[in-house]
């Protein structure tokens, strides 16, 4: 047995839990500016809008006065674009983790194209529009449509989906999958019965990051050649539409009080309808996850 | 002892992950209806031969071998064998238990589901976990998660869930290692009822259990190469009373390992 080495410790506890107490001070402060800000910007749509969220704002299309402008077509154009693509994005961006995580052997080839998707995720959203626009709305002909806007934003994020349906199937313990293929499952049953159940709290998850990304997208969508004023609501997959925050961007952008006042009303309704999705997202996965706990 | 007819048989095996040889020229057989132990030090192999019996070792990519393993005097590794087809004639259950996260019920129904089941799912499935020894335990709630148990009961339910496909042979990979004792009593109690229907190979680290609940032992152990080759396999009683070679009377008695 070596000898213990002597000496003597300068243990300061003093010292070390002021600075302690200084970041935890220091966290503190940088929580509540963020919280501040918020609250602030919250407040003050809020004042601007509170009067002008009611039913026949709802249920009005878009106007020349400002007293009579409502949000109808850009809340139905939002719902079914962001619905179409949050559905379009789930079916292939799962799809695409699951090929990656279970199928595609790990070499270079796979490494390549995981590298890419992360890097698919930071590039700028008007690129996505460029994009759409010369994939969709030309090549594809498929006009400046609901179709095209909606295809435009799941290629927006798809990475998102793909990276957060990646973790959470790498999650899944091994040991599980070991079970099913130890019983006599295929490669597609331990997937289908054991991997994706487990992994679903974690994709969904990825998937209401994603719609929450795309309800507020603007930019690829103008690009894309979204229309401005709609005063109908999307009849068909080739309607074509406009969208809440392109409405609320128009609104703002007018000289007009009322507008301005129907922009922040828009405001509203664009988080409303964002955290209800969010809401309504967590609910699901926590039933899921007790389900599975048990 | 009877000799009873062998169900798998290997003959010259070598394994390799990647270019590294990691055991060498194995020869032996798993008589039907007995219980085999494979004893040896921590990274000797025990678990790499005993996913060799069904074919478990297929998921990792850099594993490769050669010679053969027989299963019933079929070649499990020949290019016309599909080893999702053999891996249900052989159950295999964990170190660490690994119910799925889904109800008593649905763990055990699972191999039968998958498999294609058709005829009395409930009273499989009831007549599984009683085979297991867990049926008072569990027969009131069914529907509830099967993380919910303990350890030594999440274990005997991976040993109903692998009874429920009517297996021939159970492969056991240091099923008791994390449980407690009392746990592990019951564990081995279950397997000396189990072998008289089914064939068993346990692979375990200790040598007491190997002992206690074995007919048959196989001792692996490294050489200077660090290529593990089956040192000694013989009847549990003259290994551990009477070993012919010295390296294993050095294991069993403690003296390194
Ligand atoms: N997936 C693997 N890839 C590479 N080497 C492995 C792998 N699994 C096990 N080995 C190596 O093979 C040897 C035997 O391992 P293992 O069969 O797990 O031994 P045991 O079960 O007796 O402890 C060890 O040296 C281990 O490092
Ligand atoms: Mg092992």
């Amino acid at each position: 047995m070596a000898e213990i080495v002597r000496g003597q410790f300068d243990r300061q506890m003093r010292r070390r839990r002021l600075h302690g107490q200084i970041f935890h001070i220091l966290c503190l402060v940088s929580i509540l500016i963020g919280l501040g800000m918020l609250a602030a910007l919250l407040i003050n749509i809020f004042i601007d809008g509170w009067q002008r969220v009611n039913w026949s704002f709802l249920t009005s299309f878009p106007s020349r006065h400002p007293e009579g402008a409502g949000i109808k077509a850009a809340l139905f154009g939002s719902i079914y674009v962001v619905a179409l693509a949050g559905a379009l994005a789930f079916s292939f961006g799962v799809a695409a983790a699951i090929y990656l995580e279970e199928y595609a052997p790990r070499n270079w080839f796979a490494r390549i194209i995981q590298i890419n998707i992360a890097n698919l995720a930071g590039v700028p959203s008007i690129v996505y529009g460029i994009l759409g626009l010369e994939i969709f709305v030309r090549f594809l002909d498929l006009g400046k449509s609901v179709l095209a806007g909606s295809f435009t934003l799941a290629l927006l994020v798809l990475p998102i989906v793909i990276i957060a349906a990646e973790e959470a199937i790498r999650a899944v313990p091994p040991s599980i999958r070991e079970g099913g293929f130890a019983l006599g499952a295929t490669r597609w049953q331990t997937i289908w019965r054991l991997v994706l159940p487990q992994a679903f709290p974690g994709i969904l998850t990825g998937v209401i990051l994603a719609v929450s990304r795309a309800v507020g997208e603007t930019a690829p969508l103008i690009v894309m050649g979204a229309l401005t004023f709609v005063p109908f609501t999307p009849d068909g997959p080739l309607s074509r539409f406009t969208v809440l925050p392109i409405q609320i961007f128009n609104w703002v952008s007018r000289p007009q009080e009322g507008f301005h006042e129907a922009a922040a009303a828009g405001i509203i309704i664009l988080l409303v309808v964002l955290l209800s999705m969010n809401a309504l997202a967590v609910l699901l996965r926590n039933r899921f996850q007790r389900r599975l706990e048990g | 002892m009877a000799r009873n007819p062998s169900i798998i048989e290997t003959k010259q095996l070598n394994v390799f992950y990647g270019t590294t040889r990691v055991i060498s020229d194995v020869d032996m057989d798993v008589e039907t209806h007995r219980i085999t132990a494979i004893i040896g030090p921590s990274g000797s192999g025990k678990s790499t031969l005993l996913r060799c019996f069904n074919r478990m070792n297929d998921l990792i990519p850099s594993f490769h071998m050669t010679g053969s393993v027989l299963f019933g005097g079929q070649d499990l590794y020949d290019a016309s064998v599909d080893p999702t087809e053999i891996r249900y004639q052989i159950g295999m259950v964990f170190q660490r238990p690994n119910p799925f996260p889904k109800s008593i019920f649905d763990n055990v129904a699972f191999g039968p589901r998958v498999n294609g089941f058709k005829g009395d799912l409930n009273g499989l499935v009831e007549d599984s976990i009683r085979r297991a020894a867990l049926w008072d335990e569990v027969k009131d709630r069914l529907r509830e998660s099967a993380l919910s148990l303990s350890g030594g009961q999440q274990q005997r339910l991976c040993i109903a869930r692998a009874l429920a496909v009517q297996p021939q042979i159970i492969l056991m990979d240091e099923p008791c290692s994390a449980l407690d004792p009392i746990s592990t009593q019951s564990i081995e109690e279950l397997m000396r009822e189990l072998s008289n229907e089914y064939s068993i190979v346990i692979v375990t680290h200790n040598m007491q259990q190997a002992a206690r609940v074995s007919d048959y032992t196989a001792f692996l152990n490294p050489g200077e190469d660090k290529i593990s080759e089956l040192i000694e396999f013989g009847e549990t009683r003259q290994i551990f009373t009477n070993p012919t070679d010295e390296r294993t009377e050095a294991y069993i008695t403690g003296r390194f390992g």
